[in-house]
């Protein structure tokens, strides 16, 4: 089922996430990987990001370099990255320099107050949708939902979620495997 | 030790501690920067950050901006390249460790035991945007046809992006 993308796809493939990435790569990442390309399944691909999210740095930017080895080896994840990289690094020195000559421009504040509303619901589909599509048993959703409490309401920081949730979820994922279904 | 050589080490510590992504290391980015080396004051800091997220791409440039502000072309490259390369030798080693341990039969399993871990923050920071958002009915209304639009459709959500701008332009 999955597509094998040639370097110039994966490239290209990465290239329009990262420049598409406003509010986060996130929700692009999977748009582009799942839905438009079918280079991984949804489960697949939520596994690399699970890794990805173990690991420091960005998880999509993680989840570059793994998915580029996958297809590519170490090509395909030099590849993948720079493609990520390259375009948000061009836009962001323009902008470092407007930013030095002009400073903030009226009119801009309001649009990208909307842009920043329209980012976060993305987001929030975006979650809602892998859940709906992966359909983890209810052990799993609740993990799930002690990760969204512990980051969005209690504020917790990232690494002792992660400490904390990761063996969990690993935990209770491999007891169902080890049981027999019924 | 020189100036660039500073950003290097500074940004490459941070990347190895960024479990969770950019904002998991603002305040350490914020403490490095800031107070121990004095690059730059706390108002400059938070606009710089800003402007990082007004940016495409993972937030995580927000290190590639302040580099630039720091010690321009070459600073944003010593500031890019510490962020990015620890955590993607890494990266690149666990994809290695995944691939040669793939016939065992609880790989599958216990990675599939992070998958929540990774939705759950997905949406979690989706909640984080917002609450910083939602500052009005109008801006509580985009987030809400957002959502369901990208949850139920197979648009591109760069549909929803746009008109959340213009109507931000016209009525905010």
């Amino acid at each position: 089922m999955d597509k094998v993308p040639g370097k110039l796809e994966l490239f290209l493939g990465y290239a329009k996430i990262g420049l598409l990435g406003f509010g986060g790569v996130g929700p692009w990442s999977r748009h582009v990987i799942v839905e438009e390309r079918k280079w991984l399944s949804e489960r697949d691909y939520a596994e690399v990001l699970g890794l990805g999210q173990i690991l420091p740095g960005p998880n999509v930017g993680n989840a570059s370099v793994m998915i580029g080895r996958r297809f590519h080896g170490l090509t395909g994840s030099l590849i993948a990255t720079c493609g990520l990289y390259i375009g948000p690094l061009c836009i962001l020195i323009i902008l470092s320099v407007l930013y030095e000559l002009y400073g903030a421009r009226p009119g801009v504040a309001p649009f990208m107050q909307g842009v920043a509303a329209a980012a976060a619901g993305m987001v929030i589909g975006t979650a809602i949708k892998m859940g709906q599509n992966l359909r983890p048993p209810p052990e799993l959703i609740a993990v799930g939902l002690l990760a969204v409490a512990g980051a969005a309401f209690l504020r917790l920081p990232l690494p002792l979620i992660v400490v904390v949730l990761a063996p969990l979820g690993i935990w209770l994922s491999l007891r169902r495997s080890w049981k027999p279904a019924p | 030790m020189t100036l660039l050589l500073q950003i290097l080490l500074a940004f490459g510590t941070l990347s190895l501690l960024a479990i969770g992504g950019a904002n998991a290391v603002l305040p350490e980015m914020h403490r490095l920067v800031v107070e121990v080396h004095g690059w730059m004051d706390d108002a400059t800091f938070s606009q710089l950050f800003a402007l990082a997220q007004a940016a495409p791409g993972p937030n995580i440039l927000a290190a590639s901006v302040m580099g630039w502000h720091i010690a321009g072309g070459a600073g944003m490259a010593m500031a890019t390249i510490g962020m990015l390369l620890p955590a993607a030798i890494l990266a690149f080693a666990m994809q290695g460790l995944t691939h040669r341990l793939r016939g065992n039969t609880w790989l599958k399993p216990a990675q599939f035991g992070l998958v929540p871990l990774a939705v759950g923050l997905i949406a979690g920071s989706g909640v984080i945007m917002a609450q910083a958002a939602g500052t009005n009915w109008l801006s509580f209304a985009i987030i809400a046809v957002s959502t369901v639009f990208v949850w139920r459709t197979k648009y591109s959500p760069l549909w929803v992006l746009a008109g959340g701008g213009a109507l931000g332009l016209l009525l905010l």
